[in-house]
């Protein structure tokens, strides 16, 4: 959790996906409304720059995106969450965690 | 400053294939101004380089580090504890930087990172401009402060030539005529009369010419 999505920065999502993550999505304000005016088109840039980024190296630019809300939608920051996590169990496993756990498959969710 | 734009990833990773374990340095000077070579850019660099080949299944150990300058020997210095440790090291200084730390340590490859560019200005945020080709002999005096070698695509001394078209050169429309600019300029300074005392000659001994240039202070040694 950041103050503002401004703080973001290229190599703040790249080490997300050293550290293991398959996706990444950034949260900031609705854009025109930055308590600090552009923190979050900025983050949008850098967003993009990332998306540019892991598609030069074949890991899937879709892994990373930016979404906008205000503060006070819980509801919709849920739905956003939700349709993250399903376009990345979608794509799978990033290449990166196939080659650390040297498993090709994508994990299986195990019913209890 | 001394500009420059990053080497496409592509390049980068072939140039790396050999090596597992290296520096990525970059500089604190000219490259972090133009955010193609500073700390930031070392880290981004890096993780993007460690995560492009761990997608491949190969490890790629980087010490990352960022110097005050790369073209002064002292910052140099500060690598050498443990440069030998490493297989290689990867500069993102300008080829001055990259150069002088090829000299200094013989016996490790030093690869660039970065295409230097050229000395310019920030028109704005992401956007740099040519101003100096460094030819040794300055005459911005004369031309009321637009250099004719830089903002000439011939740099021409009596412009302008028959290609310039209502103040554009012919080499794109998206390019002022140097010339065009420095007769407006003096006509602006009201110092027209500098158009006609431009040197019949202009001396390229001072500039790239005559070989590697260098400068020496005596009062400084
Ligand atoms: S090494 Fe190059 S980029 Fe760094 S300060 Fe020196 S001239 Fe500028
Ligand atoms: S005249 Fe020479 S030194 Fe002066 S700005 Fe042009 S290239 Fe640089």
């Amino acid at each position: 959790m950041l103050p503002c999505t401004g703080r973001i920065d290229e190599s703040l999502l790249l080490k997300a996906f050293e550290n293991g993550a398959d996706g990444v999505m950034v949260v900031g304000c609705l854009e025109g409304d930055c308590h600090y005016v552009n923190g979050n088109i900025r983050a949008r840039a850098r967003v993009e720059r990332v998306y540019q980024i892991l598609e030069q190296i074949e890991i899937g630019p879709d892994r990373v995106r930016m979404y906008n809300l205000s503060a006070g939608e819980g509801a919709k920051f849920a739905a956003f969450a939700n349709e993250f996590v399903e376009i990345i169990s979608t794509i799978g496993q990033s290449p990166i965690n196939k080659a650390r756990s040297g498993n090709s498959q994508p994990v299986q969710e195990v019913e209890s | 400053m001394i500009t420059g734009t990053p080497k496409p990833i592509e390049e980068l990773l072939e140039m790396l294939e050999p090596y597992e374990n290296i520096i990525v340095a970059g500089c604190f000077g000219c490259v972090t101004v133009c955010r193609v070579g500073g700390d930031k850019e070392v880290q981004v660099l890096s993780s993007t380089l460690r995560l492009a080949r761990e997608a491949k299944g190969k490890n790629l150990q980087i010490r990352e580090v960022c110097l005050e300058r790369q073209c002064d020997p002292e910052y140099l210095e500060l690598m050498r504890p443990y440069l030998e440790e490493y297989q290689a090291v990867l500069s993102i200084a300008c080829g001055a930087g990259i150069q002088f730390l090829a000299e200094k340590f013989s016996k490790t490859p030093i690869l660039p990172g970065i295409n230097t560019g050229f000395l310019g200005v920030t028109e704005r945020q992401g956007e740099w401009t040519e101003r100096c080709q460094g030819c040794g002999d300055c005459v911005l005096h004369l031309t009321g402060g637009i250099c004719p070698v830089t903002r000439c695509a011939k740099s021409i001394f009596h412009g302008p030539c028959g290609g310039s078209v209502e103040g554009k050169c012919e080499i794109s429309k998206d390019v002022k005529c140097g010339w065009q600019l420095i007769i407006d300029r003096l006509k602006s300074l009201d110092q027209m009369e500098n158009y006609g005392k431009i040197k019949p000659y202009k001396g390229w001994d001072s500039s790239r010419d005559g070989g590697p240039r260098r400068i020496l202070r005596e009062d400084m040694i």
